[in-house]
């Protein structure tokens, strides 16, 4: 992955809004007061959450000013981690999980039909500006390899036709059910679907 | 005190030490790229790794405290492999473009890696390429050789005050950058050029002049504000072609101002190289015979009263000393240093001095400043009080409003209204003022300006005196003085000075008293002119050159001998590093050719009998190199008249005060890139 890149087209304005401004001072509830700044990593979130799921140039100047920290703070800390998404991304931002378990159960293939479906690198929006798909590392559910996750669910069990359903899906924006794809509850065995409750009744 | 054992031999260290620290002591060489006395500890280049007994894994000897009975060996088949595996990981992603890096022949990581390093590289694949970033018309940047020390961005925010660099990204793909590529907003911007180990930030203006090994060094003295900061003065042949800072930990430490090291380029142009001489409004040039027979035939039909003369920014003891003979000569008393009505009363060198010196404001315990700026005014002070401020978490308080200092400070009030008060202890301040064991009081130019300019000055002696902050342990008043030649200027020529008229030089030249007037280097002083007859002497065809009827080039700061006095008093040998352009004369050896002209007589046999009469005339003289010596105040308090009005801080064109910075291109480009920002109204 390398550097994120800021976008472009930059907003002029940033501000939290009324309900956002409450939850900013009941996070700043949760730190001591000589030190605003450590507020600032759910700041940024907030201000992801508020602005379509990225944090424009304007976002940060507004969160230093609250916290009143240097500007280059913000802005390291917003390119070091890989969740804070810098340029727009869709109203469906697609998440591949590629590292070793999903790519040894076949998540190259879920990231060739993100290229078909979506755009052809990633980070970049589809032609309806709807949805835009990145591939990240490990999201934490090798169990249910292959996976991906649209804004905050979590797609797993996943193969080819599953994917393109998935897909379809967002651009047509019904998205389908978040989930196991294999019929599995969460990450329970999947041929011994009732080895637990059978040892119970045993 | 606790020892530690390096290589086999014990010492002794102190306590909170490092172990890096400790093999220092012990004179053991230990390479480093991150680790920086001045700055904090940041402990990512790993380059100091050290063995130490009873550790599996080496140890990075620049974050590690020393700690008694430690066994530390650096000496080891062990230390030696860590040493070369750093170097080389870091040299995997670092270009071998040393033949066009300009940080060749001065390079850490090029020396290092010669000690320490391996000969071959086993690394095949790409390597990374960063994309350079613009940090303003001072620093060029080869981000690709960037090693992420980290000592740009620690001296930034540490020393600097202006937390404008950063590194933004992570891993592989970590960058240096200012935020969103600004220029550094910072008077000591320059500086992370020298911190830089690698070429990575390198000096726009010295690109590809020249390599270090070509160039003489000469150990010299700043002039460009009163601080003195310590320089090197690097030339090749004729030109200078760079200065660098010299570490004086009394002045200023490591480092200097942007205006100290890039004004250099100002020393090349628009310099004054043969006499001129205004035939029917137009400069001709002229020769030297010529110009000083038309001086001296001026000079001898005139009254002592209508001559005059006025000392110029950089002038060195010495100069001044023989201007003031010359002037003793014809018997005029018209002499002046000031460029402004700032009131100074000479009697007493205390009166005009930093008197609790640099270092002393580490020791201080509350900053009151009196109308000044000293980010501007003297920039290596405003460092200094940073550095106080982040150390100490010192009080600071301001009369007037100086706008961003780099650090926190209260202002309180900003008319003399509120100073009188201070000295009839109805304000805050008094109290506060009388509480504090180490006092400091700074009064700047522009408070000394105002009306009541003797009045806030006199008042404040008598205050600090009063309270017992003025002895020879802790002096409190400190005068901020603007000029390099200003402190010297007032030893010398205090007799010319009257207390009570204090301006009585500007007040004549504005009644237009003077029929011939001498300018000394002088291009700050404001003059209407009309009939009088202007001889300017200097290096630069400057405001003064303009209006001048006669001019004869001298030489500047870095092409002769001469003592400065700093604002603390200390005095300090500016050295000769190049030769005055074309016929120009060194300033001293003019005066004594017009002297010699007018009434025969050599004013004097030469340089080292004109340096040793000038250090006598100084004040309080101790030592070269020396604070001077305290004298008690015995003189009593005079009364002034008080105004009551606003204390303005007159805004100073910091890069464009003198007349080399004004003749500079860097200069210029650093005036424009800081207009630019404050007519775009602060991104920030």
């Amino acid at each position: 992955m390398s550097i994120k890149k800021i976008h472009s087209d930059q907003p002029k304005n940033f501000k939290f809004t009324d309900e956002n401004l409450l939850v900013a001072e009941e996070i700043l509830k949760k730190y001591p007061k000589t030190n605003k700044k450590s507020a600032l990593m759910p700041f940024l979130y907030l201000a992801q959450k508020q602005n379509q799921n990225w944090i424009p140039l304007a976002a940060m100047k507004y969160i230093a000013k609250y916290l009143s920290i240097p500007y280059i703070s913000v802005y390291e800390v917003a390119t070091f981690y890989s969740m804070y998404n810098l340029s727009p991304v869709g109203k469906y931002f697609v998440q591949v999980c590629t590292t070793s378990p999903c790519l040894l159960r076949g998540a190259d293939k879920i990231v060739k039909i993100c290229k078909e479906k979506i755009s052809p690198n990633e980070s970049e929006l589809s032609k309806d500006s709807n949805c835009s798909w990145v591939e990240v590392e490990c999201l934490g559910a090798c169990v249910n390899a292959p996976m991906m996750q649209i804004n905050e669910d979590y797609y797993e069990d996943l193969n080819e036709t599953n994917t393109i359903k998935i897909i379809d899906s967002i651009i047509k924006n019904k998205p389908l059910k978040p989930g196991s794809y294999r019929g599995r509850k969460n990450t329970s065995p999947e041929k011994l679907k009732n080895l637990i409750q059978e040892e119970k009744n045993a | 005190m606790p020892k530690i054992t390096i290589n086999g031999k014990e010492i002794e260290f102190q306590k909170g030490m490092t172990i890096l620290q400790a093999c220092d002591l012990a004179d053991v060489e230990i390479p480093r790229f991150c680790y920086h006395e001045k700055l904090s500890i940041a402990g990512n280049c790993r380059m100091c790794l050290v063995e130490m007994e009873k550790s599996a894994k080496p140890v990075a000897s620049c974050a590690m405290p020393a700690a008694e009975g430690m066994i530390i060996k650096t000496n080891t088949e062990f230390v030696e492999k860590a040493r070369k595996g750093v170097m080389e990981f870091l040299l995997a992603n670092h270009p071998l473009d040393c033949p066009v890096c300009d940080q060749g022949g001065e390079c850490d990581l090029q020396d290092q890696s010669l000690y320490y390093g391996v000969d071959k590289s086993r690394f095949s694949e790409n390597k990374r390429d960063v994309k350079d970033k613009y940090m303003g018309p001072l620093i060029k940047t080869q981000m690709t050789r960037c090693i992420h020390c980290t000592r740009c961005v620690r001296f930034a925010t540490e020393v600097a005050g202006v937390p404008e660099i950063g590194a933004i990204g992570r891993g592989e793909n970590m960058e240096i950058t200012t935020y969103l590529e600004n220029s550094m907003k910072s008077e000591l911007s320059a500086n992370v050029i020298d911190l830089c180990p690698v070429g990575a930030l390198t000096s726009k203006p010295y690109a590809f002049e020249a390599r270090p090994w070509e160039l003489k060094k000469t150990e010299s003295i700043d002039v460009m504000d009163a601080v003195g900061s310590n320089i090197r003065v690097d030339t090749y042949g004729w030109e200078v072609k760079r200065i660098l800072p010299r570490i004086n930990e009394d002045i200023n430490e490591e480092w200097i101002s942007d205006k100290t090291r890039y004004a250099c380029d100002g020393l090349l142009k628009q310099r004054l190289d043969v006499p001129y001489i205004k035939k029917g409004n137009k400069l001709e040039k002229s020769n030297w015979d010529e110009a000083i027979k038309l001086i001296s035939e001026k000079i001898k039909k005139l009254e002592p009263s209508e001559v005059a003369g006025h000392i110029g920014d950089m002038c060195s003891i010495e100069t001044i000393y023989a201007f003031r003979r010359f002037f003793e000569n014809l018997k005029s008393t018209n002499l002046e240093i000031r460029e402004k009505k700032f009131f100074i009363n000479p009697q007493e060198k205390l009166n005009y001095l930093f008197n609790s010196s640099i270092v002393g404001i580490e020791k201080s315990d509350l900053i009151l400043l009196i109308g000044c700026n000293p980010r501007h005014e003297a920039t290596m002070v405003n460092a200094r009080i940073r550095k106080a401020f982040v150390k100490n978490k010192v009080p600071i308080y301001s009369i007037g409003n100086p706008g961003d200092l780099t650090y926190e400070y209260k202002i309180a009030g900003d008319r003399s209204e509120d100073i009188k008060n201070i000295f009839e202890e109805k304000n805050e301040i008094s109290k506060i003022l009388k509480k504090a064991k180490k006092p400091m009081v700074i009064i700047g130019e522009s408070a000394l300006e105002t009306k009541s300019g003797g009045f806030i000055f006199e008042g404040f002696k008598e205050f600090l005196n009063n309270n017992g902050f003025i002895n020879e342990k802790w002096n409190a008043l400190n005068v901020l003085i603007q000029n390099a030649s200003t402190v010297g200027g007032l030893d010398i020529c205090s007799s010319f000075f009257e207390i009570q008229d204090n301006f009585s030089f500007f007040d004549k030249l504005e009644n237009k008293k003077f029929k011939f007037l001498y300018l000394l280097g002088s291009d700050n002083l404001n003059i209407k002119k009309e009939n009088e007859f202007i001889v300017y002497q200097g290096s630069h065809g400057d405001r003064g050159a303009e209006i001048a009827d006669i001019i004869l080039p001298g030489a500047a700061y870095t092409e002769q001998n001469g003592l400065f006095s700093n604002l603390e008093g200390r005095v300090q040998e500016c050295r000769k590093a190049s030769y005055p352009a074309g016929d120009a004369k060194e300033d001293w050896k003019i005066l004594s050719l017009i002297s010699e002209k007018i009434d025969n007589k050599k004013l004097f046999k030469s340089f080292e009998v004109l340096r040793n009469e000038a250090i006598k005339e100084i004040k309080n003289f101790s030592q070269i190199n020396q604070l001077p010596d305290f004298k008690k105040s015995n003189s009593k308090k005079i009364q002034f008249s008080y105004t009551p009005e606003k204390i303005d801080i007159k805004k100073l064109d910091y890069y464009y005060s003198n007349s080399i910075c004004r003749s500079s291109k860097t200069m210029s480009d650093c005036r424009l890139n800081n207009k630019s920002f404050l007519k775009d109204g602060t991104n920030n």
